[in-house]
């Protein structure tokens, strides 16, 4: 567990020290991407200039150092959500390449005409379209756990729609439009007792708490480094070995292969099958590196800091006239959704902007939420473990200051 | 000053506040929808032409305040317009927003629509108060220059 200060941890990113429009800059669009941290950027630089090259390929020793710098980071991640294989992770560009690969490879196989799939109503596009798209051309439906007014899914709902025709049941961990946490073991459960596979997208959660892929029980789990500190254009797709093992590749090219003549094809074991051509060597390398800053810190210390500074967040953020928070969860991770009464978000988001603080208005890939609230938009306050309550108190004096425009 | 008053300016505030023209025509010669799908903005634009002469112009719709503002304005200045007229303005309005004309220097018609000037320092907020023009170029089919994407 940790013993530094948010200002200390907030010190070992460089792109925060820096002003904005002649104020400091407070970056608060946290559930987009998330800034780096100088040893993810060292860790970068390093490698570069050190040890780059191809990996799986080359019988030279910068080669072998690349390669077994990228193949640890296998590990790390395993470790990280407590896989239980390290064969069980595959590297991926983030969330939506592995959702779409589960959809094409796993869905291609599996689903029939008439077979459901059921997402929830707080997806984010990434989550929804793969599956429309695999649906549309076998013949599956699919259904929608709806959600209340908190922004909470419906979960009588969901035991009334999951039946012996569900197949496939993939929902999000941590909501980016409204924060919500899902009870998503139970989810997980229900769907495993009527012999569905299941696939929790862990794009918002896994830097903010603790992940454990085997007590939550999903068969597949997926998020993206650039949201955990680390590099964009890497990820990791976790899926259980047994599921993995009869999946048909989704993408043919080099190193998924075991032997390749004009007449067949022989396909590699996962996690090779599914890794065709050369990969983002570095950035995946990065994201090690994004894991190990994170386990120093400790996720329980994490989750504690960011819950408790999202508190404060949420009482700060109801006292601004005429504010209504989207997603008042009782579970909720570091997402603050609002909108004003007096200014669109879009407005919101360009005034407080020009008071140095970054957050984001619009749909976050998100409509169907939107549609559900009746809103066009939200402005949106998204809280990482480099924010401070004086961050807070900067987007309550930038949103007053909104107030006194409109 | 805070930085974003250049673009939140009291008379933009105020056309924002209370529209005008905001209303629909009940058998408008063109119209046509606008909208931004990033932002969730819908701007319908209702125009009634009496030969080449825009006799009347309105708009609903909802939309962030540049974009509401824009548009309320835009009715206000092609009213009475010939149809050349609120090309040309369309032109100039499109380029003071994409920086290629400035409204300080460069000869233009623009009137209080230079107070858009501001926009052109946020480009995601260009087409915010674009958008409206859009719909209304789009509803007259006037062939300009400009791509609308
Ligand atoms: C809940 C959720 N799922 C999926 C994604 C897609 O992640 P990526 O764009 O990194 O593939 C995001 C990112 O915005 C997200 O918030």
């Amino acid at each position: 567990m940790s013993t530094l200060s948010i200002e200390q941890i907030k010190e070992s990113f460089p792109v925060l020290q820096q002003q904005v429009h002649g104020k400091d800059l407070v970056y608060m669009d946290n559930a987009a991407t998330t800034q780096k941290p100088q040893v993810v950027l060292d860790c970068l630089n390093n490698f570069y200039c050190k040890d780059y090259a191809t990996v799986h390929r080359g019988a030279y020793l910068l080669s072998e150092k690349a390669t077994s710098l990228f193949e640890a980071v296998r590990g790390k991640v395993a470790q990280f959500i407590n896989a239980q294989k390290e064969k069980e992770i595959i590297y991926v560009k983030g969330t939506t390449e592995a959702i779409n690969l589960v959809a094409n490879s796993w869905g291609r196989k599996n689903l029939k005409e008439g077979d459901e799939v059921l997402i929830s109503a707080m997806e984010h596009h990434a989550n929804i379209v793969p599956w429309q798209m695999v649906c549309e051309d076998v013949g599956a439906v699919l259904k929608v756990i709806p959600m209340d007014d908190k922004g909470e899914l419906i979960m009588e709902e969901f035991y009334a729609l999951l039946s012996e025709r569900t197949k496939f049941v993939s929902v999000v961990h941590v909501s980016n439009a409204l924060g919500t946490i899902n009870p998503v073991k139970e989810i997980c459960q229900a769907a495993k007792s009527v012999g569905a596979v299941s696939l929790v997208d862990g794009a918002q959660s896994t830097a903010h708490m603790k992940v454990d892929v085997q007590d939550m029980g999903c068969d597949f789990f997926a998020f993206s480094s650039h949201k955990i500190y680390g590099p964009s254009g890497a990820g990791a797709l976790y899926g259980r070995y047994e599921l993995l093992k009869a999946m048909p590749p989704w993408q043919g090219g080099g190193d998924m292969i075991y032997t390749v003549s004009f007449e067949k094809t022989e396909y590699a074991d996962p996690p090779a099958r599914f890794e065709a051509g050369t990969p983002a060597i570095t950035e995946i390398i990065g994201m090690g590196a994004a894991i190990d800053y994170l386990s120093s810190l400790g996720m329980d210390f994490v989750a504690e800091k960011e819950d408790e500074l999202l508190r404060y967040g949420t009482a700060a953020l109801k006292e601004i006239e005429g504010l209504r928070l989207i997603g008042e969860a009782s579970k909720k991770a570091g997402v603050l959704s609002f909108v004003l009464d007096k200014a669109h978000p879009h407005d919101i988001a360009t005034i407080v902007d020009g008071e140095g603080v970054s957050i984001r208005a619009g749909h976050h890939c998100a409509q169907p939420v939107m549609t559900r609230f009746n809103i066009p938009a939200t402005a949106r306050a998204s809280l990482a473990i480099y924010n401070t309550k004086k961050d807070i108190d900067a987007l309550v004096r930038a949103l007053r200051i909104v107030n006194d425009i409109f | 000053m805070a930085y974003s008053n250049e673009l939140y300016q009291q008379v933009i505030l105020d056309h924002n506040r209370k529209p005008r023209n905001f209303r629909k025509i009940e058998e408008p010669t063109h119209v046509c929808p606008g909208h931004n799908p990033l932002c969730g903005d819908h701007i319908t634009v209702y125009i009634h032409t009496e030969g080449d002469v825009v006799s009347d112009v309105s708009f609903e719709g909802s939309g962030c305040a540049i974009s509401k503002a824009s548009a309320s304005m835009m009715t206000e200045s092609v009213k009475g317009k010939t149809l050349a007229e609120v090309k040309k303005m369309f032109e100039e309005f499109h380029g003071m927003l994409m920086g290629e004309l400035d409204v300080d220097q460069d000869q233009h018609k623009l009137g209080k629509l230079s107070l858009f000037q501001g926009v052109k320092q946020y480009s995601s907020r260009v087409k915010c108060a674009a958008l409206s023009w859009h719909a209304l170029v789009g509803a007259l089919d006037l062939k300009t220059e400009i791509s609308t994407e």
